[in-house]
């Protein structure tokens, strides 16, 4: 093959990696934010799976009801935020493990979806527009890689709203001091409890609208096997991310082009190895922590109040 | 009567539980028009109704004791392992490729060897969270979070590549066993001898924790790890023991998943056994005798969909409501119990 041969399929490779990844980061980015904020309380949910699968559910429903696809992203985060204040709710309570509420909330979110979701398998929704950013080219390739759904641009603007929130305004320092040492939260008189289930609450009400993104955008329909994991990975990208919203985003693209390099290979013709591209992001993860430990100290960055990081 | 009613106490919040996970899977049901009460009978009736209800239940209890293990052992030891789903998948592969180089063995070494090679895997997999925790001070509900994830992409990667049998055309597979090395149903049942499994190994493992000296040891690892360092326990070495048995359950678990149900390795297996075991060890307060009841409330839930469905055509996602529920209610419900129970 000759040289000018080789940098074309190099060329529509990294198109169709830059393509898939503005396209599949966009639950990644909303559940990551979400699961951020809840993190950055001291709290974790693992049942932002279920939340996931129940906003692609219900925002298809409302979307299909409704005849608007803005409705049906509504409804969605508006079940996130139910589970959420559910979660939270439930954590506050004594003896309540937060791990397992989540992971129990993982199955009745995901059961709840497929039981009200049957009759929506058929019937075709209104879906959310897309942004043609590749209107300049006539390339028909960048075009395809370019047009990008309206949730990403608002994800991102979430993201730096929570970066420059969560340094400098008081919500945002209230929520860091209550993740970080919930006792001085409490002497200074911030309602520890109450701020930790609305931040469950509202990183529900993201991850609903990450759900609502699968179904009314890409892949744009309901049934049972539309996730493949985004919301549980979540928890995996927000550590990779050391608790950082810009960070988040950034990992979201890279978790979308690390899940689009298979599809990616295989129409270059290459099928081997699809898996491990898939498994890429979480050993990264883990060589992550495993190298950015230090003796006596938990990982840098984490909320200090987080059972996950604690010896 | 009061010594009935400390015998009792422990149980009521999860009768409590029951009762109101059951009431509101009612109200659910009532809500869109479905004949609740007769669904809770149908729920009972096809659990427990008749010897067919109570085998199909008992075939899907065992692989939940198991992984439930997963765990329970861990979190004797202080720690909240979440990966149960990756021991069982590393486990299943590892059973699954022994027998092709066994070919002409009898079948009893073979099937030993399997179920060696599964718990070896699934073990491995575990206490290398453990280790991860212990050497490197990474938490090992995240480690066995992505180990989980990594054990996946494993197992699919090699059953669709290198140990993909060329004549599974739709739905990839390891090489089929051959027939004298899968593993039967019990005499007179027609569940197989992963029940019987399942429920000795709850047993020997309730009396390793509770009647043992290292049972003993892992447990004051588990309440209080700077004492035991103290007192001059390998803690270390411990955690990874612990890890080790509770993942070979799991990976057990896989290794009968591929010797009596499946016959061989693919991604059916991979049902989603390892997470609901994580809320049958929570449900009974990471007590192996406690989870061979819970495995048993909880696979019964399971089998009484398809009679759900038949007969008042519920979805049969109902099964997963009201699991799903359950668990929630048990969880909660654990405020009430007024003995200190060790927060894992």
């Amino acid at each position: 093959m000759s040289d000018g041969g080789d940098s074309l399929a190099f060329g529509s490779l990294a198109l169709a990696l830059l393509g898939g990844a503005l396209r599949v980061s966009t639950p990644f980015l909303f559940v990551s934010l979400g699961e951020c904020i809840t993190e950055k309380s001291g709290r974790i949910n693992l049942g932002l799976e279920g939340i996931l699968v129940l906003g692609a559910m219900s925002g298809y429903g409302v979307s299909l009801a409704s005849g608007s696809p803005w409705l049906g992203v509504l409804a969605a985060g508006l079940c996130g935020l139910m589970m959420g204040l559910l979660h939270g709710g439930l954590c506050s309570l004594a003896k309540v493990n937060d791990i397992a509420v989540g992971i129990s909330l993982m199955l009745f979110g995901t059961g709840l979806a497929f039981f009200l979701g049957k009759p929506l398998i058929q019937p075709q929704a209104p879906m959310l527009p897309s942004l043609e950013l590749g209107a300049w080219s006539d390339s028909a390739q960048l075009q395809s890689a370019l047009r990008i759904n309206v949730l990403l641009p608002l994800g991102l603007l979430l993201a730096l709203l929570l970066h420059w929130g969560f340094r400098a305004s008081r919500w945002g320092l209230a929520l860091r001091l209550v993740g970080d040492n919930a006792a001085a939260a409490r002497a200074l008189g911030y309602p520890v409890v109450p701020i930790r289930i609305g931040a469950t609450a509202a990183g529900g009400f993201l991850a609903g609208v990450g759900g609502a993104f699968l179904s009314l955008y890409y892949p744009g329909s309901w049934n049972e096997g539309l996730s493949s994991g985004q919301g549980l990975m979540a928890v995996a990208l927000v550590i990779f991310a050391r608790w950082n919203p810009l960070r988040c985003a950034l990992a979201a693209l890279l978790f979308g082009a690390a899940g689009a390099l298979g599809p990616a290979l295989q129409s270059q013709g290459i099928t081997a190895g699809y898996y491990l591209f898939n498994a890429a992001p979480y050993v990264l993860t883990l060589a992550l922590m495993a190298a950015s430990w230090t003796p006596g100290r938990s990982l840098a960055g984490a909320p200090g109040e987080l059972s996950l990081t604690q010896r | 009567m009061n010594a009935v009613r400390t015998l009792a106490a422990p149980f009521m919040p999860f009768t409590a539980a029951v009762l109101a996970a059951a009431l509101l899977f009612a109200l659910f049901l009532a809500a869109q028009g479905f004949p609740a009460m007769e669904a809770l009978e149908l729920v009972v009736e096809g659990a427990y109704g008749s010897s067919f209800a109570w085998q199909n239940t008992l075939s899907r209890a065992a692989p939940l004791m198991l992984t439930a293990l997963c765990v329970a052992l861990p979190a004797r030891a202080g720690l909240v392992i979440i990966g149960g789903e990756g021991a069982l998948a590393v486990g299943a592969l590892a059973a699954a490729v022994v027998p092709a180089a066994c070919a002409g063995w009898p079948a009893l070494p073979v099937q030993l060897l399997m179920a060696a090679a599964g718990f070896i895997a699934g073990g491995a997999w575990i206490a290398l969270s453990a280790w991860l925790r212990h050497a490197r001070g990474i938490n090992e509900t995240i480690s066995s979070l992505l180990l989980a994830y990594i054990g996946i992409a494993l197992f699919n990667f090699l059953v669709e590549g290198v140990l993909r049998d060329p004549a599974s055309l739709n739905k990839p597979s390891t090489t089929p066993l051959a027939e004298p090395f899968l593993i039967g149903a019990m005499p007179g049942m027609e569940v197989h001898w992963g029940l019987f499994w399942g429920v000795l190994i709850c047993l020997a493992m309730g009396f390793l924790v509770r009647q043992t000296v290292f049972g003993f040891a892992v447990g004051v690892v588990g309440g209080n790890p700077r004492a035991a360092m103290m007192a001059g326990l390998p803690v270390g070495g411990l955690i990874l023991t612990a890890c080790f048995l509770g993942g070979g359950a799991a990976g057990l678990a896989g290794m009968l998943e591929v010797a009596a149900v499946h016959g061989s390795a693919n991604a059916a297996l991979l049902a989603g056994y390892g997470y609901a075991g994580i809320l049958v060890s929570f449900a009974a307060r990471h007590n192996p005798l406690g989870i061979i009841a819970c495995a048993i409330l909880v696979g019964g839930i399971g089998a009484s969909g398809s009679l759900l469905q038949r007969r008042i055509d519920l979805p049969d996602a109902a099964t997963l409501v009201l699991q799903g529920g359950l668990f929630v209610a048990l969880l909660a419900f654990e405020t009430l119990n007024r003995k200190g129970v060790r927060r894992v």
